[in-house]
């Protein structure tokens, strides 16, 4: 028996092999392939019981992992606790959730508050050799908690978004959008988190209209209005109409330009009115910097079609129209169509038509205007440091476009100090400060328009450029123009920037 | 190797020593370095300091370990010094990672049960402690041939009583009786073990050499099938009833690897397989649960399996993969996440935290017990000892095959557990047995023969034969024997007596007279007169 004892041990010895090849080829060869299947919670369990970083504004920790005694051993804070808080500044920390759902900076800077991006492997190296935990960094934003807090009193119950860029820098000072939700339904630790997220996601919001028809809005709280919801931009986009018409060398500010009671629209028989059926000019004709000042809607369709699509379309480009960016969230591209008809072409030149635009875009048409014609990057993340408070990424300012001259900048600056001074955007007027905007009504939807209101101040030095979209215009109706509702806020905005 | 025993008056000096163990000592203390030392890392990481329990884990496994070491020097001196702390350190590292998991309450409650496991990890040494004591020679055992036939055949059909069995993870291999649950099939091993080394080493002439040969294969004759029909409808009930097809390859696979032993014919095992292959196709195509377990082990990742029937094994594959090369460390990774992690999955929860190098180093230990369970098989003289080492030592191997085939994906998934690391009562008290029963049999195994060694006849100084039970094997052989002579000079002064530890001698009891214990081809089997027989 001993041939076949010796034959069997050779045959135990062929299954023990099988026994370590599939156990290699499950933890060696196939180990990636499974770590990363989205069936497998350990990544999000392995982040959780991690120590992840917090996310941090003007020395707050607005977003920050608490230990807790439960499977993920650490629980995502926001805003301390404070729904309100939390809800100040959750269009742009987003949420961090463990059914794997994550969005604002806690996905864009996902990475390094876990502590797992490339650049922190000597710490995860140092962290294996002393054997503690891996540790995240904190993200240091930009944001200006005074501003923040401004704009979002401001905006108060109404939906819309309010966006502040530093011109010189393209920091961003604030970024709010209402409503909005509180991050911290989004990151407990139980079944909560999925239905409160359903019930979110679902989530309509109605709005008033003028004719007191039924509406909602097309974006639901988990929106962030700011980057990632495109409106008609109305006059506002006059600034762009007005940029390219001086750029292309034939037009100042002083300018006469036809500003007919009504126009008809190229290829069409549609009659176009100015705002409420109003005259622009006895005359007929005005100058630009007037047709901008009370925001003549013919006088820039006329332009619109003069200027021609192309002429238009390469001046939005250059302020940053039909691109997307990543202030780190990647936002969505603001549009100028091409090969519109003509008629198309002229309700571009007011805003209308074949251009969208996100209250980012029109905060950073109005914060190239303030920068000598030069458009800084947007950005949101000042700097990352590690565990040990070393800066391991600091942003620097980069220039993005140079959409216009500066003879350019100058000549917009004067024609928006006179919308304020006045103009259609008067109630933005601060005592003291030059206050350069431009007011905006577009139709998104013709029962409840989208007021706007642009600006930047002081003119002189500008400190701070500003968007204000407010989507729920048909609520008050005949008061309801970008000028009354949304310059206001810009004002508050501004003078929180001011006063800092 | 250091104290000299004497020879006993009036027999034959055989120029052995009684071994002191040194070996074992040494390699017990390894083991439970490794074990404590595991203990005490999951407790760093797990509460920052001595985990609960530490010092009655380190001193309960370290006490029994000593105790059972010393019980081999007085009662097993010769048996083999590997096994125990082989065992020894599986039992340790599988409380540390049964801790690790206990330890994970506060966070996620498990039944993981450390303190449950540790007291029958004792239990289960004491038994293999009383059974070394007062099982003398495990040839006693095969008088119980048949008794362990009937007893292996009632410890397998129990989980198939209803109201005693229950389903755990869609296999009926539990019994529950009150508080208390078994694995029956646990026992069963040993006992068809014991069944069929005593019916084969009756029978293996008959099975082995009527027939005819066809295409190579010398082919049984049909009237000779009956038994091998018997456990082949065993365990194809076993596979149908209780729906694990671990536990019927388990059986079959012993009985065929034991029938292969025995008679030394290929064509068993090619009958074997065809029967087990088809059976298992038959049972497949015909019922339902047997063709969704197929389902579950050839796409676990099929989303409608996934979040249900392909959980487990998902999650296993999951924490394999977490642990990767070097695994996450004590207490660092989640195999808390895996259901039964502490039991059926052990290896995939040991996996995730010792990486691939610690289970390659486990693989390694286990087999390393299941080769030195084979090698004193060889090495022991007597047929039916040779048999149950060979069985016990196969049935480890297959055992740990059907486990760990189960949760890498070679196999269908099964019921049964990861001998000595697995919480649960009934493997370690059934394995903790298979192992004293080993180091029996290897004890028999090395204890030099109160036989003439065959150079002794030729050596330079001549012994005198004494009532050597039989003179066949002792057949002169010059060459070695002269040197093995000449390497231990003055041994023959020796005062004798050392056989008082020796087997009791006669040709009834089948010693065997093979010079080259543990060795040649050569082997004479004198397995009672009617049997004796070189082969």
């Amino acid at each position: 028996m001993n041939a076949t004892l010796r034959r069997l041990s050779t045959v135990v010895i062929a299954m023990f092999m099988a026994l370590m090849v599939s156990t290699t080829w499950i933890q060696f060869v196939r180990s990636g392939e499974y770590n990363e299947n989205p069936n497998n919670n350990r990544k999000i369990y392995a982040e959780y019981g991690n120590f992840r970083g917090p996310i941090v504004v003007g020395g707050e920790a607005v977003a920050a992992s608490v230990a807790v005694d439960d499977r993920y051993g650490y629980q995502r804070v926001y805003g301390s606790g404070d729904a309100t808080r939390a809800q100040i500044f959750a269009p742009v920390t987003g949420f961090y959730s463990v059914t794997g759902n994550i969005s604002g900076i806690e996905n864009a800077k996902d990475s390094f508050l876990s502590g797992s991006a490339d650049s922190l492997w000597l710490d995860r190296l140092q962290n294996l050799i002393t054997g503690e935990e891996v540790q995240g960094s904190s993200v240091v934003l930009t944001l200006d908690p005074a501003v923040q807090q401004a704009a979002w009193d401001a905006l108060g119950d109404q939906k819309g978004a309010v966006v502040a860029i530093e011109p010189a820098t393209g920091k961003i000072l604030a970024l709010v959008s209402r409503p909005t939700f509180d991050p911290n339904v989004l990151a407990t630790h139980d079944d909560t988190a999925t239905t409160n997220y359903e019930a979110l996601a679902n989530m309509k919001l109605p709005t008033a209209t003028i004719d007191g028809s039924a509406a909602n809005s097309p974006y639901g709280p988990l929106t962030n209005r700011a980057i990632g919801a495109t409106f008609f931009p109305g006059s506002t986009f006059k600034l762009v109409t007005s940029a390219a018409a001086i750029e292309s060398g034939q037009y100042t500010p002083s300018t006469q330009i036809p500003a007919p009671d009504t126009y008809l629209l190229p290829g069409t028989s549609t009659e176009m009115q100015n705002f409420g059926g109003e005259r622009c000019s006895a005359t007929g004709q005005m100058t630009l910097l007037d047709a901008l000042r009370i925001s003549c809607n013919t006088a820039f369709a006329q332009l619109g079609t003069t200027l021609g699509e192309d002429a238009l379309r390469e001046q939005a480009e250059a302020f940053g129209f039909n691109d997307t960016l990543e202030i780190p969230m990647s936002t969505t591209a603001s549009s100028y169509e091409a090969d519109m008809s003509p008629d198309k072409v002229a309700q571009t030149g007011i805003g209308q038509g074949g251009v969208k635009a996100t209250p980012l875009q029109m905060a950073m048409v109005a914060a190239a205007i303030a920068n000598d014609g030069v458009l800084m990057e947007p950005y949101l993340v000042q700097q990352i440091q590690d565990s040990d408070l070393a800066v391991i990424e600091e942003t620097s300012p980069k220039r993005y476009k140079t959409p216009i001259s500066p003879s350019t900048a100058e000549a917009l600056t004067q024609m928006m100090l006179a919308v304020v001074n006045d103009g259609s955007g008067t109630a933005a007027q601060i005592p003291g400060v030059a206050v350069a905007g431009k007011t905006g009504t577009a139709e998104d939807d013709p029962r409840q328009p989208t007021l706007w209101f642009t600006a930047f101040a002081p003119a002189e030095a500008p400190e701070v450029a500003v968007a204000v979209v407010l989507e729920n215009g048909g609520e008050s109706t005949n008061e309801s123009t970008g000028g009354r509702r949304a310059a206001p806020i810009a004002q508050q905005v501004i003078q929180a920037v001011l006063s800092r | 190797m250091s104290g000299v025993a004497p020879a006993e008056p009036g027999m034959l000096q055989t120029d052995e020593r009684v071994p002191a163990r040194v070996a074992e000592a040494f390699l017990l203390v390894v083991a439970l370095v490794l074990s404590v030392g595991a203990i005490w890392m999951v407790g760093e990481s797990m509460v920052g300091g001595l985990p609960p329990g530490f010092w009655t884990y380190t001193l309960g496994l370290t006490g029994l370990a000593l105790a059972l070491h010393l019980l081999l020097r007085f009662r097993a001196p010769y048996a083999d010094q590997v096994i125990l702390p082989a065992v020894v350190l599986l039992n340790g590292l599988g409380l540390a990672m049964v801790l690790r998991i206990d330890l994970e309450d506060a966070r996620f409650a498990t039944p993981a049960n450390a303190g449950r496991h540790f007291m029958w990890i004792l239990l289960a040494m004491l038994c293999a402690g009383v059974l070394l004591w007062f099982l003398r020679d495990h040839r006693s055992w095969r008088k119980y041939t048949y008794t362990a036939m009937i007893a292996g055949i009632v410890l397998v059909m129990l989980p198939l009583i209803p109201g005693l069995g229950r389903p755990i993870n869609g296999a009926k291999v539990w019994i529950f009786i009150g508080p208390f649950s078994l694995q029956p099939a646990e026992f069963a091993k040993i006992a068809f073990a014991v069944f069929f080394a005593g019916y084969l080493v009756t029978n293996r002439d008959t099975l082995a050499l009527a027939g005819r040969k066809v295409l190579g294969l010398q082919l049984p004759r049909a009237r000779d099938l009956g038994p091998i029909l018997v456990v082949w409808a065993i365990s194809l009930g076993v596979l149908v009833g209780q729906t694990d097809l671990g536990t019927s390859l388990l059986f079959f696979g012993l009985f065929v690897g034991m029938l292969y032993l025995a008679t030394e014919r290929g064509g068993w095992v090619a009958i074997g397989l065809v029967m087990f292959a088809s059976g298992a196709v038959l049972a497949w195509s015909i019922f339902g649960h047997v063709q969704r377990r197929v389902d579950i082990w050839l796409n676990p990742f099929d989303p409608e399996l996934i979040t249900g029937a392909s959980f487990q094994i998902v999650q296993g594959l999951f924490g394999l993969a977490h642990g990767g090369m070097f695994g996450a460390g004590w207490g660092e990774g989640m195999p808390y996440l895996v259901p039964y992690a502490y039991s059926d999955f052990i290896y995939s929860a040991l996996g995730e935290e010792l990486g691939l190098t610690g289970l390659l180093g486990i693989l390694l230990v286990y087999l390393v017990i299941v080769e030195r369970g084979l090698r004193n098989a060889i090495a022991v003289r007597d047929g039916f000892g040779k048999l149950l080492a060979g069985g016990l030592a196969f049935v480890m191997a297959l055992q740990l095959f059907v486990v760990i085939g189960g949760i890498t994906r070679i196999i269908p998934l099964t019921g049964l557990t990861l001998p000595f690391m697995a919480q649960g009562g009934s493997s370690l008290l059934a394995n903790w047995v298979v192992v004293a029963l080993l180091l029996r049999i290897s004890d028999n195994a090395r204890r030099p023969s109160a036989l003439p060694m065959r150079g002794q006849l030729a050596g330079p100084t001549p012994h005198e034969v004494g009532q050597g039970p039989s003179g066949t094997g002792a057949l002169p052989v010059a060459a070695g024997a002269a040197r093995d002579a000449v390497a231990v000079p003055g041994r023959s002064a020796n005062p004798p007596g050392e056989s008082s530890f020796g087997p009791p001698a006669g040709p009834a009891d089948g010693a065997a007279a093979d010079g080259a214990a543990g060795g040649a081809e050569t082997t004479v089997i004198v397995d009672g007169p009617r049997e004796g027989g070189t082969r």
